[in-house]
């Protein structure tokens, strides 16, 4: 299957506060702007897989867009993975058109937590309110303390990461935080849920991305422009109680992205870009371990130096990611994945042929990754 | 969720000889007597190998630190005055894992992973909570 469906279109809304825009209107906002992308109608869409928003669950959600844009899909629904949905969308779009069960899948994301409801990322965990265990960002911060005294991972490793997606972030015009960040005001950041800081977390973000997958074939009937191959894809899941991990600094990375890399026939050294999930710093340190860019318990060093940012070795997260462009739930990052593959990224890595694009999901429970290539 | 109290555990079937134990002083945990597995949170099923023939068994109290966290910033109107409050995942030498607090603690950032830990229950909004001591 390695490189027979393509991305052949882009769309996304503006990022950050936007009120009186409901997630419905947003999607359909970045859908529109994707079919304009690829030179496709909606009447030509057979399928419609949507993440559903997180902060406002609902059933049938994949169904209600779909209605709303007057689509009838054959394929279409939700995928229930948190912010790995996006990705492992992708693998499943690529599989329906690959056994004919659709001919061009849409996939969208939205969701609008900044002017709406934040509860989702603020409630108990589970019987465990009565300990004031709160909120996603102590999930993770359980993990970084486990990685930082296992490994002497630092806080300054987790800066770099927060430095080097600020600088890009600051160069890319559409982003919602456009603000670089120093190492030293990073240490000096506010703790949140120690030993995460304020500069670790991402952003809250309303807005909406989507894309167009087809095969690579009907993308040169079509004579779509800057089609860009998607090589490999592969998912990985673990326990959704952070205490039940049995090992919490290995994530579902590991599994996920060997799926991906077999299937693209690439190794971590083929890599030039990479968009890794970065809902809190600790995941894309974490998730570079994992892809096997470096040894278990190496991220710290790996990400220190300048080696994830634009003129390094991976630069990561050229558009800003989480932590600078949108705190959308991971659909930019593919979308960003694709503008490096095109050679249209405000942070242009020369001559990038292959991006890696990490989505992962709750407190790193669902993992899914995508390879990209360079567009034909 | 703008009450002043925590959100406290819904009690059912399965959960309540966990609690009421607490209340007698007595942490326990759930064992296959068909796989030998030992787990919590209380679960119908042995997530080992799914069979049912389990019991609840009493804990030694002692356990080790896997993680913890500080909380800087409240997320519930209940913890605003607890700040800056823990939060931990141990494992009891059984081998069953639970989200609790490490009680007793002056410098929250000195606690070391696997570090010894000893049960220590506490009364909270009538509830008894098994909180857990560093072993000096």
């Amino acid at each position: 299957m390695r490189g027979k469906v393509v991305i052949a279109g882009i769309g996304h809304t503006a990022y950050g506060k936007l009120p009186g825009r409901n997630n419905l209107s947003l999607n359909i906002e970045a859908v529109r702007n994707a079919l304009k992308d690829a030179g496709v109608s909606k009447d030509q869409v057979d399928g419609l897989l949507v993440k559903c928003p997180t902060s406002s669950f609902e059933m049938m959600y994949g169904q209600k867009l779909a209605e709303a844009m007057g689509m009838v899909p054959r394929i279409g629904g939700v995928w229930d993975q948190g912010g790995a949905a996006s990705a492992s969308m992708i693998g499943y779009a690529s599989m329906a058109i690959e056994a004919d069960q659709c001919d061009i899948a849409v996939i969208a994301l939205a969701d609008n937590p900044k002017t709406g409801s934040r509860n989702a990322y603020e409630k108990a965990w589970g019987d465990d309110g009565m300990y004031g265990w709160f909120g996603t960002p102590a999930g993770y911060a359980m993990i970084a303390r486990r990685h930082m005294q296992q490994f002497g991972t630092t806080a300054k490793h987790l800066g770099a990461i927060a430095v080097s997606c600020r600088k890009h972030g600051a160069a890319n015009p559409n982003a919602q935080l456009q603000m670089p960040l120093s190492l030293d005001q990073y240490m000096e950041s506010k703790l949140i849920a120690s030993p995460l800081r304020r500069d670790d977390c991402c952003l809250v973000s309303d807005g909406a991305a989507a894309i167009v997958l087809m095969s690579e074939k009907r993308a040169k009937q079509m004579q779509v422009n800057h089609a860009v191959p998607i090589l490999g894809f592969g998912q990985g899941q673990t326990s959704v109680d952070v205490a039940l991990r049995p090992d919490l600094t290995t994530t579902a990375a590991k599994i996920s992205g060997a799926t991906a890399f077999q299937m693209a026939g690439l190794t971590p050294k083929d890599i030039d870009v990479g968009q890794f999930y970065d809902c809190f710093s600790i995941a894309p340190l974490m998730t570079i371990e994992d892809y096997g860019f470096c040894k278990k318990g190496d991220g710290g060093h790996f990400v220190s130096g300048g080696c994830i940012e634009l003129g390094g070795d991976l630069p990561i997260n050229t558009s800003g990611g989480l932590l600078s462009e949108t705190g959308m739930p991971g659909m930019q990052l593919i979308v960003e994945g694709v503008r490096q593959m095109r050679g249209q990224s405000t942070s242009q890595v020369r001559n990038a042929k292959t991006c890696i694009v990490s989505n992962q999901g709750g407190i790193m429970h669902t993992h899914s990754t995508v390879i990209l290539g360079q567009s034909l | 969720m703008t009450t002043e109290t925590l959100p406290h555990p819904e009690l059912t079937d399965t959960n309540k000889p966990f609690w009421e134990g607490l209340k007698k002083g007595v942490l326990s945990y759930q064992h296959c007597k068909v796989c030998n597995h030992s787990w919590l949170p209380a679960r119908s099923e042995c997530p080992n190998c799914l069979e049912v023939d389990w019991k609840w068994t009493p804990a030694t109290g002692r356990a080790r630190l896997i993680s913890w966290v500080v909380y800087h910033v409240a997320y519930h109107p209940a913890v605003a005055k607890k700040l800056p409050y823990n939060v931990a995942v141990v494992e009891l030498d059984e081998g069953a894992r639970l989200i609790t607090n490490i009680t007793g603690v002056q410098d929250m950032e000195s606690l070391r992973i696997e570090q010894a830990l000893v049960l220590s229950i506490e009364e909270e909004d009538g509830w008894s909570l098994p909180r857990f001591k560093v072993v000096s």
